[in-house]
This record gives structure tokens, C-alpha cells and sequence, in this order.
């Protein structure tokens, strides 16, 4: 120590007569500037959260402030509930068909915009659209789209003789789900499909050109290079997609408000109908709380492709 | 042979550019169709689908201003508007204030835990408003905030902080240690590095930060739908699926028009920063 002190004598000075302030001590100032966001967070979002859990236990109605715990019993009366269950098999339901038909398309569209073609940044432009678009809105142009009697896809149809009969698309609950699974995977689809493609510019080039050099042909690039290679990305974006489409209220709330006769109604929007329109505050919080799962899995999930990377560096 | 694999190639090529078209045109079909349905005459507009003379897809007539018109004079649309600035503009100064300082701390000062921490609170990102907005219509009623933009305001920062914090941290780290350690050998305290230093290298992270905080905003409907009940404190994509409505009467020219003239500006804007989006999700799962 007293060798370097006397190497560099010009640096010294400046720690020894300065005195420490907060802006010097790192570990405190760290803490300080880290508390406005970490308070806001602890308040905001995890006590709510504990809230949510504790209401869901409670008979507690909007208006009152009485908290009355009940154990069970919101529990009970929603697990003998055929539209809860219902709920919950469309919310899965809704989830892994909409999910699955994203990750085919996105895998697909990604590889279209890995190669180089003419107006390759146009189109990027363009499937980026319903991503970027406020989904009540979009939601709204769908409805539109839908409409029983001006549907545009019934003249289309018809039109090109495909149909005889009439597609009354939110009278039907087979028919709501499918449009219901339409918006879902039209406004996944572009994120995925830029994540993919996020994954597919960090396989290094070399392995790829080695494999084309080698002979291997397009599905066995595919399946034995590519894919494997864009293992955790891909994860990442279904874990996103899965949080994303199985919490997700607009869309069915806009399209069908769980309708036609509470066919098409998810977890979210029973929760809103029962918790917030029907001022069940405790038995909302119940049927909202079954989205845990569903977040557990996708936070286990992404903590894992983490790790992995982390491990891999 | 080469007369073969001349063929292939170009069957390829048609393959990819008839692969490109057919996912526009899924991407793009929605926004066609707002645009028709904007500037269609009522006559043009409301023939049922079952007339198979009169093509949907194109203007029959001369297209008109009408429904536009409508929409800016005869509708609170420009009220939704500016509340949504108003509402954006203090969460986004909320935003910053708390996320700025945590993302540089993560980054810098806290170290291996400091990492730890800064997943967990990416992690808050992930619960979503139909989770939260139980609990939340209790708390805003306890405060007195029922149907009151203020309620917007203390709500929505819930999922900008953890994503702006995420988003700065690792625009921090991207900026290179040894300027910072330059800086501290030449007597600056580490906050006038950050000051003088670090916040003028990442003005654009910061920027990308607050059009992100801001589009969230813009996006949001869960929250709005439950606390504002008023048709003149909406914001946009509350105030347009559910007040351009009368009685059953759906305004479908002025409601198109306005989810097209709300949609554009956002579209382009989203187009600038979507790849710095993308890597801030995906730090850790892609190395680049």
C-alpha cells in the first residue's frame, strides 16, 4: 500500500482531505437510489397482491369497508360454480391453441424475415402493426369484422362459394371462440415473431454456413440447428405469450363480454363481471387468484432460461 | 441440372415472397379495414353481407369526411386525447423519477444481489391488472379516488417502474465501466459521474424509457374500465370501445376512424424502438 501511495502521489490527496458524503459511499447511495422504485413496488404490487389472496378468502362487497374472513367458503361456492369451470377450461383452453398456432407462425415468420428480399423492412413495419395498436381498439375493429350482419368474412365466403348457410360469429359460442382465438394470435403472433427473430440473428453464422456447406438439407437445418438453437428464446416468448393471453380481459370483454348465453367467458372476465359489476369483491379476488398458475409457471419458466444463459456464458 | 436448380431457386423465391404477402395481409387485413370503414358513406357502408352485388372490399362510392368530422366535433374524442396526455405525461414523470436511479443502481452499486433484484422486480412486470385490480378497486375506494384520473396516475406506474427499471438497467451496464472510473480518478464522487457522466450518454435509453412508460399508458384498458365510469374523464382506449356508442347504435365509421388515427402515430413510433424493446425483454435469454 505505501509502495503505490508514494507511485501515484497526484491521487491521494484528493481521498484523504475530501471528506465522505453519501455520494461517495456506494453501498448506501445504491440503497438510496434503489428505494423509490422497490417502495412503489412493495406497495403497489405486492402488497395488493397479498390483498388479492386475503379478499379471496373474505366476504367483502365494494361499498363497504367490513372485512369479514370466511375461509373456504368463496373457494366452495365457485369450485360447484359450472361458469367458473367453465372459465377456467377457456382460459386453458384459449391459451394453449392460441399459443401453439403463434409459435408455428412465428417460427415461420421469422424465417421469412431472415432472409433478404425486397421490401423486407416494409413488411417488418407492417406485422409489427397489431402489436403495437391498443388492443381495445383493435378488439373494436374485430368486433366490426364480426358483425352478424355485415361481417366482411361471411361476404368473402360467400362470395367465393364456400358457404351456404350464415356464420353468426358471437351467437355461437364455437364460432365466438374462434374469433376469440383469432384476435389472440393476430396480436401475438408480431411479438413472437420479432423475438424469434431476435433469437435467430444470435446463432452464430458460421454454424449455419458449416451446415449448408455440409449438405444438410433445409428441414434437417431446421429441426437439427435452428430450432434446438432457438430453444430458449422461443421458450421466452411462450412464456410471455401464455402471461399475456391467459390474463388478458379486453379481448373477450370487447368481443363477446363472455357471451354468447356465458359460453366464452375466462377467468379474468367472470372476475370482473362477479368481483367488479357485481360488487362480489371476495368471490372476484377467488376466481382472479386461479391465475397464480398460470404466472408461477411462466416466472419458474423464464428464471430457468436465465439461469441457463447465465451458466452457458 | 443447373436448368433445375435455377427452377428451385426461383420456386423459392416465389415461396418466400407469397409467404411474406399472406402474413401482411393477416397483420395489415384489421387496419384495410378500418380505413374503408372510415371514409364510407353510411350507404356504402351498412349493405348487409348477404348482397353479393355490392363488393365490401373497395369504395363504391366517393369516400367522405363525414365519420372524421363527426368524430372531432360531435364526440369527446379530443377530451380522451388530452386526458391520456395528461394522465401519460405524470406517470411518465413518476416513471422516471423512480426508475432512472434504480436501474443505474442495479447496474452499478448493488452487485450480485443487486441482480437478483433487478429479475425480481422484472417479475412484478409479469402480474398482471386482472390480478390486481380487485385489491386495487378497494384501495382506490379507501382513498376516495373512485372515477378520478388521479387513480390512473397512481396505478399505472405499477408496471412502467418495473419495466423502465429493467429496460435502464441494462442500457447502464452497456455504457463502458472505465469512463465512470475515469471520471472517479479524476475526483469526481460517483454521483457527479452519474450526473455529469452517465446521464448524458444514456439520453437515449432514457428516451426510449419514456416512450415505452408512455405507449403502456396509451395501451392500458383493464384499470380504466374499472375505475373511470364518466365519458369525459376517459382516456382513448378506454373512451373508444365503450362511449362511441349509442344505446345498441354502434358510430362504426367514426369509431374506425378513431382507432385508425390513434393507431398510426403509435405504430410508428413503436417501429423506432421496438428492437431495444425486444433486447431489454430478452436480456439473459440471448447473448449477443
Amino acid at each position: 500500500m505505501a509502495l503505490r501511495r508514494e507511485a501515484h502521489p497526484g491521487v491521494t490527496p484528493v481521498l484523504i482531505f475530501r471528506r465522505r458524503t453519501l455520494a461517495d459511499r456506494e453501498d448506501l447511495l445504491g440503497k438510496v437510489m434503489l428505494a423509490p422504485a422497490l417502495f412503489y413496488v412493495i406497495v403497489l404490487v405486492a402488497m395488493p397482491l397479498v390483498l388479492a389472496i386475503l379478499l379471496s378468502f373474505s366476504a367483502s362487497f365494494a361499498g363497504s369497508l367490513d372485512f369479514h374472513w370466511i375461509g373456504l367458503r368463496n373457494f366452495g361456492a365457485i369450485i360447484r360454480d359450472p361458469q367458473f369451470l367453465l372459465a377456467l377450461r377457456n382460459t386453458v383452453l384459449f391459451t394453449v391453441i392460441s399459443q401453439a398456432l403463434v409459435m408455428v407462425l412465428a417460427v415461420t415468420a421469422a424465417h421469412v424475415l431472415d432472409a433478404a428480399f425486397v421490401g423486407k423492412r416494409v413488411v417488418r413495419f407492417l406485422l409489427l402493426l397489431p402489436w403495437a395498436v391498443p388492443v381495445s381498439l383493435a378488439a373494436m375493429a374485430w368486433t366490426w369484422i364480426f358483425d352478424s350482419t355485415f361481417s366482411v368474412i361471411n361476404w368473402t365466403l360467400k362470395a367465393a362459394g364456400l358457404l351456404q348457410g350464415w356464420l353468426y360469429w358471437f351467437g355461437d359460442p364455437t364460432l365466438a371462440m374462434i374469433a376469440i382465438i383469432t384476435v389472440h394470435v393476430w396480436r401475438m403472433f408480431p411479438f413472437a415473431t420479432v423475438i424469434v427473430l431476435a433469437g435467430m440473428s444470435s446463432i452464430p453464422q458460421d454454424i449455419r454456413e458449416a451446415a449448408v456447406v455440409d449438405g444438410a438439407s433445409f428441414w434437417r437445418r431446421l429441426f437439427q440447428i435452428n430450432l434446438p438453437l432457438l430453444l430458449p428464446i422461443v421458450t421466452v416468448s411462450v412464456l410471455f405469450g401464455v402471461v399475456f393471453t391467459s390474463t388478458d380481459l379486453g379481448v373477450v370483454w370487447l368481443l363477446t363480454r363472455g357471451g354468447p348465453y356465458n359460453s366464452t367467458h375466462v377467468l379474468s372476465t367472470l372476475a370482473f363481471q362477479r368481483g367488479i359489476l357485481g360488487a362480489n369483491l371476495g368471490q372476484g379476488a377467488s376466481i382472479a387468484v386461479f391465475l397464480l398458475p398460470f404466472l408461477m409457471l411462466a416466472a419458474v419458466g423464464m428464471l430457468r432460461v436465465a439461469r441457463r444463459a447465465e451458466v452457458g456464458a | 441440372m443447373k436448368a433445375r436448380r435455377r427452377l428451385l431457386r426461383i420456386v423459392k423465391r416465389i415461396a418466400l415472397y407469397v409467404t411474406a404477402l399472406a402474413f401482411t395481409a393477416f397483420a395489415v387485413f384489421p387496419f384495410y379495414w378500418m380505413f374503408l370503414t372510415s371514409f364510407k358513406t353510411n350507404r356504402d357502408l351498412y349493405v348487409g353481407a348477404t348482397d353479393l352485388s355490392h363488393i365490401p372490399w373497395i369504395f363504391n362510392e366517393t369516400p367522405t369526411l363525414q365519420h372524421v368530422r363527426l368524430l372531432f366535433l360531435g364526440t369527446p374524442y379530443l377530451i380522451w386525447v388530452r386526458n391520456t396526455l395528461v394522465i401519460g405525461a405524470a406517470v411518465v414523470l413518476i416513471t422516471l423519477i423512480c426508475a432512472v436511479p434504480a436501474g443505474y443502481s442495479l447496474a452499478r452499486l448493488t452487485g450480485r444481489w443487486g441482480e437478483r433484484l433487478g429479475i425480481a422486480i422484472f417479475l412484478t412486470y409479469l402480474v398482471p391488472s386482472t390480478l390486481l385490480f380487485i385489491p386495487f378497486a378497494r384501495l382506490i375506494a379507501m382513498l376516495g379516488l373512485q372515477n378520478s384520473p388521479w387513480a390512473l396516475v397512481l396505478v399505472y406506474p405499477t408496471f412502467t417502474i418495473p419495466f423502465c427499471t429493467w429496460l435502464l438497467m441494462g442500457f447502464f451496464r452497456s455504457i463502458p465501466r472505465d469512463i465512470e472510473e475515469q471520471g472517479m480518478i479524476d475526483g469526481y464522487s460517483r454521483l457527479s459521474v452519474i450526473r455529469k457522466i452517465v446521464l448524458p450518454l444514456a439520453v437515449s435509453g432514457i428516451l426510449t424509457a419514456v416512450i415505452f412508460a408512455f405507449t403502456l399508458v396509451l395501451q392500458e384498458f383493464v384499470y380504466a374500465l374499472t375505475f373511470i365510469s364518466s365519458v369525459g374523464k376517459m382516456t382513448v382506449s378506454l373512451g373508444v370501445p365503450v362511449a362511441l356508442v349509442r344505446g345498441d347504435v354502434f358510430y362504426w365509421g367514426s369509431l374506425m376512424a378513431a382507432a385508425l388515427v390513434t393507431s398510426i402515430p403509435i405504430a410508428i413510433v413503436y417501429n423506432q424502438f421496438i428492437d431495444r424493446f425486444i433486447a431489454g425483454l430478452t436480456a439473459g435469454a440471448v447473448k449477443g
